[in-house]
């Protein structure tokens, strides 16, 4: 429309001029004609411009999208997948441990009255020892299938022992939150049993645990676990143990003991985490389990050798904080637990007399510790911890169970711990660790200095 | 009497509310970090409930195999991770603790998203001397959107495998997503032409694939190796260094111990940009892509 409008005014004005009028006349009419024609060649120009950005801004996007066309080209080379003989070796994770120690009492004077002390109960050596290593393998054995093995290295007197400390297989998924484990493995009863010695946040294990399981509750058996479908975390669980180690005893044909276990627990917000757990152990017929009685110097030992019914009863509680729940720069852990024993039954000294030694002996023993962690810089941490135990022992022949290290002497136990912790990476841990030690009457001033290093793959810890 | 029935009452409401939220059809996703639960969530509409392990002030590297996660992997019937080794400190034992076959490594329900794009800085020596080095590659893969894009075509694959039912819901949205998110690239791309060549100093090596996709230049990294926080001794050298050839920022992710990063600034004058590492759970990838952009070009102004 706007197009033919100024030719409309154009030819309207040829068309009405007469060529009679002079040629001044003509010249205006060519005038106008040269303006229009570069009007018109102006407004031609700008569009021949505009249609050439209009190409260009569209070359450049073809442009882009080709390139980044080209890019998912390039980066779709998938990860090429590793092959060899060993791909498919085990997970190996080795434990190295060190530690100088300094004692004010002899450890070998260590007792805990009240508490008939096995398995590995004791202090450990003076000076400068290794402790604990362990050399661990562990895979998935199908799609069925974990299975995992722990070999500890510990020196006693001199002599290097190797222990199976665990050797199990595990349902991976069987499905509706079961898991079923069979084999050598820690038991769940309490919190801290069923975690690695090099996993805990003091170089040595709490008292109660101490006087209970001789340090931890080790046993061959199977377990079944079922987790409940729901938001809150909630696991009950039990296991059908063999029975023939600390803290039962004795050769049985069938199942020596048993636990049964229950754990709820969840977050506050996304900072605070937490889990309570009730457990139980069992032993209804245990047959001459060993311990270590009260000291006395000179001629061949006696030792106590217990038969009878055992329960042990325990409470754990953990808490956990961690600044945005992001645990690498800081964090703090409380946890307590309580544990109760209830036994029933009768105590010899083997190697005493003739005639043997026995009493009738009805136990009972509990205890419980509470600390705290606090992880103050990325490398560092503080921990403290308090240990306190009770003992109520009875039997027939007092003097008999005041050997067998069961009269509490009227003293209950308790110990106060402080440690500083430098974690140079993951894998390493530098540790000071100092006890006020009041398991007996003669208080023990204690200092620890441990390295726990670990090499290998990287092992997940648990909560 | 009434006793024994108020005990009974009890029991049942604690029941029921223990088992109410089991009751929804929807799918039930396990994001271990916040990317991935973004990512899911724009892929499966309504049809799936996502849930996120952690959240952008969190270290993924460093998560503790807690009561709740492992309640939230036992109801998982998919899970979407990062992979390689990022969560092995943790997942394996979510994993192994959950009772849940669904997601067991191998199963169509475990999604590991390093599995399905190339890595970049697979280190050609194993050793823990050099750091917390992770053996298949850096795996900080969604600083890139065009891997990124890759695992959303691979993701809406295993969603229609674990749920035929919903395919097409499926096919759909990853069509919208690609749409958007190609339209979202090329505007990227433009936007941080300015940002092309520009010299930066990092707190982690975690940034590799944004520095691959812009052009960054990284100068230093103020840990001495991966994982291993920074000491006076090697910020002294990487001051040193900066004087010889200096940077234009330092660059670090929220979560990260902001202590040292702002020292070197005070020393050396240097902006510092500290980005969230993933987005919140509010945003889309889109809008935390577009926030760190930003972020880094407002420096530029």
């Amino acid at each position: 429309m706007l197009k033919i409008l100024p030719l409309a005014v154009t030819t309207a004005i040829l068309f009405n001029s007469s060529p009679v009028f002079a040629s001044s006349e003509t010249d205006a009419i060519q005038q106008q004609l040269e303006a229009i024609k570069k009007e018109y060649g102006q407004a031609i120009n700008d569009l021949e411009n505009r249609l050439l950005k209009a190409e260009e801004n569209a070359q450049q996007a073809n442009e882009r999208v080709q390139e980044v066309t080209v890019k998912l080209e390039e980066s779709k080379t998938s990860r090429p997948v590793s092959s060899g003989q060993n791909s498919f070796n085990p997970a190996i994770s080795l434990v190295l441990d060190g530690q100088f120690a300094s004692f004010d009492n002899d450890p070998e004077d260590y007792e805990l009255p009240g508490f008939s002390l096995g398995n590995e109960a004791g202090l450990g050596e003076k000076g400068l020892s290794i402790g604990h290593s362990e050399l661990s393998m562990s895979a998935n054995i199908d799609d069925k299938f974990f299975g995992k093995i722990t070999l500890a290295f510990d020196e006693h007197d001199g002599e290097t022992e190797t222990e199976l400390e665990e050797a199990f297989i595990q349902t991976l998924g069987l499905g509706n939150g079961f898991t079923l484990k069979a084999g050598r493995f820690f038991s769940e009863i309490g919190y801290l049993n069923q975690q690695h010695g090099h996993a805990w946040d003091f170089a040595d294990a709490p008292l109660i645990y101490r006087g209970l399981f001789g340090d931890q509750l080790v046993d061959d058996g199977v377990q079944m676990t079922w987790l409940a479908p729901t938001d809150t975390f909630l696991q009950l669980g039990a296991e059908l143990l063999g029975g023939n180690r600390f803290p039962a005893g004795g050769r049985t044909s069938g199942i020596g003991a048993w636990t049964a276990f229950a754990d709820i627990g969840g977050d506050i917000g996304i900072e605070h985490s937490w889990q309570l757990g009730l457990s139980h152990w069992q032993s209804d017929n245990i047959k001459d389990r060993k311990s270590g009685g009260h000291a006395h110097g000179g001629g061949e030992a006696e030792t106590p050798s217990f038969s009878g019914d055992s329960k042990i009863s325990a409470l754990d509680l953990v808490y956990k904080w961690a600044p945005n729940g992001n645990p690498n720069n800081q964090s703090f852990k409380f946890q307590f637990e309580y544990f109760d024993r209830d036994e029933d039954g009768n105590v010899v000294m083997l190697n005493s007399g003739p005639p043997l030694e026995t009493t009738s002996y009805d136990g009972d023993q509990k205890g419980w510790y509470a600390q705290a962690v606090y992880k103050f810089k990325p490398q560092w941490q503080v921990g403290l911890r308090y240990d306190w135990l009770d003992s109520d022992n009875r039997g027939s022949d007092a003097d008999v169970l005041a050997e067998a290290g069961l009269d509490n002497e009227g003293h209950t136990p308790k110990r106060y711990s402080a440690t500083l912790e430098w974690l140079p990476s993951e894998f390493s841990r530098l540790r000071l660790q100092y006890n006020q030690d009041e398991s007996y009457e003669e208080t023990d001033h204690q200092l620890l200095l441990q390295y726990t290093m670990s090499l290998g793959s990287h092992g997940a810890h648990q909560f | 009497m009434f006793h024994q029935w108020k005990n009974k009452v009890w029991l049942a409401a604690l029941l029921l509310t223990l088992c109410a939220n089991t009751a929804y059809a929807q799918l039930n996703i396990f994001a271990c970090e916040p990317e991935w639960a973004a990512l899911t969530r724009t892929l499966a509409g309504d049809a799936a409930n996502v849930y996120s392990a952690t959240t952008a002030q969190q270290d993924p590297h460093h998560i503790q195999a807690r009561p709740s996660l492992i309640a939230k992997v036992r109801r998982a019937d998919l899970l979407v991770c990062t992979g390689a080794e990022l969560e092995v400190g943790w997942l394996p034992l979510l994993l192994r603790k959950s009772g849940n076959a669904k997601i067991q490594t191998g199963q169509a329900g475990y999604f590991m998203a390093t599995d399905h794009v190339s890595l970049l800085e697979k280190p050609t020596v194993l050793d823990r001397s050099l750091g917390d080095i992770h053996a298949a590659g850096n795996p900080h893969i969604h600083l890139d959107p065009f891997r990124v894009q890759q695992v959303a075509e691979a993701l809406a694959i295993t969603l229609t495998t674990i749920d035929p039912a919903n395919k097409n819901n499926y096919r759909e949205n990853l069509q919208r997503f690609n749409l958007e998110w190609r339209k979202a690239i090329s505007q990227w791309q433009k936007q941080s032409e300015k940002l092309r060549g520009k010299r930066i100093v990092v707190s982690h090596n975690n940034w590799v694939y944004l520095e691959h996709w812009l052009g960054l230049e990284r100068l230093a990294v103020l840990e001495p190796q991966p994982g291993i926080p920074p000491n006076s001794k090697h910020l002294a050298k990487v001051l040193a260094q900066l004087e010889q050839n200096p940077a234009d920022m330092i660059l670090h992710a929220s979560y990260q111990n902001d202590r040292p990063v702002l020292w070197l600034s005070q020393k050396t004058g240097l902006p510092v940009v500290g980005v969230d590492f993933s987005p919140s759970d509010k945003n889309s990838l889109i809008q935390w892509f577009d926030g760190v952009l930003n972020q880094l070009l407002r420096t530029e102004s």
